[in-house]
């Protein structure tokens, strides 16, 4: 098999395990509730992450470009909206 | 004040809506770069059906392009989407139905599926989240063709500015989303994390060490 669909079939293969892993083996039961309380945080935690790493993340390492004006003009625009909403 | 709209699959494909420009726009730049990368023409287009990440899809093409072993593509993919494992064990109790049924709800669970269907505590709802995944699929799929079958006339994506639409969309979600004093540190907490490893982990892990602080909350017994 040639290197392509090795990636392919490999990186295929723990993507679907990993996403059917918790529907598919764990589904229909409640959580431990001592579980409850990361799930909690996962939210926020892996949320402010992805925001970190798509706005200024690069090559190993930090990039400032358009990409962190354009979350700052969308920050300040969520703003005003947000306050003219209340404003009405 | 307008009442909230009822959790269904159509208020889910509501909410990524924003989105679609800019996920067809990336399924077209990783179809350009799989074929740059001489990944051929049906391996690409295979991969985004199946794997459905975009991240992890640019980092394996990415090492193939540079002529990287398999283990060094499989091995950033898999970092990539190591977090994956974590939302699908976190979601796990919303999915109901026949085994069958829930393995394939699964496959829609990408993170803007994920994060659009938020409803507080951590936890989500299902067709919410199905109904972003399925209009977010298309997307990606048939931007991957696009890209494959001579994206080259449609130019870089970067250059419209669309890779903000991502941070962007989860910055609001992370704003509407954190309510609590607990949730204000866990996000500060990843944030920093994820700033700290940028420039020195490989891609992948400040993602998933970020998450790794949502254990804080573990209930004592």
């Amino acid at each position: 098999m040639s290197t392509t669909w090795l990636v392919v079939v490999l990186v295929g293969a723990f993507t679907v395990a990993f996403k059917a892993a918790g529907p598919v083996l764990l589904s229909g039961r409640e959580l431990p509730l001592r579980a409850t309380g990361a799930f909690e945080l996962l939210a926020p935690s892996l949320l402010a992450a992805l925001v970190v790493t798509q706005a200024v993340g690069g090559k190993e390492a930090i990039v400032l470009d358009g990409r962190l004006v354009g979350v700052g003009t969308a920050i300040v625009a969520a703003a005003l909206a947000t306050a003219l909403a209340r404003a009405l | 004040m307008q009442k909230p709209a009822p959790p269904s699959s159509r208020e889910g494909a509501k909410r990524v809506a924003s989105l679609v420009p800019a996920s067809a726009s990336f399924g077209v730049a990783y179809g350009v770069l799989a074929v740059t990368a001489g990944m051929g023409v049906l391996a690409p287009i295979l991969m985004s059906a199946t794997t459905f990440a975009g991240s992890a899809q640019f980092a394996a093409a990415s090492v193939i392009r540079d002529g990287g072993s398999v283990l060094a593509a499989v091995g950033a993919a898999v970092l990539l989407n190591g977090r994956y494992l974590a939302i699908s064990v976190a979601i796990a109790p919303h999915f109901e139905g026949s085994r069958l049924r829930r393995f394939f709800e699964s496959q829609l669970i990408v993170d803007e599926s994920w994060a659009v269907s938020q409803v507080g505590g951590g936890r989500i709802d299902r067709r919410m989240l199905i109904g972003a995944g399925l209009l977010l699929f298309p997307c990606w799929v048939g931007g991957t063709a696009l890209g494959v079958f001579g994206g080259d006339a449609l130019g870089d994506p970067k250059r419209f500015g669309l890779d903000a639409a991502f941070p962007a969309l989860f910055l609001a979600l992370l704003i509407t989303l954190t309510v609590s004093r607990r949730g204000v540190l866990a996000a500060v907490a990843g944030g920093l994390i994820a700033l700290v490893l940028l420039p020195i982990a490989p891609a992948g892990l400040p993602v998933i060490a970020a998450s790794t602080v949502c254990l804080a909350g573990l209930r004592r017994r």
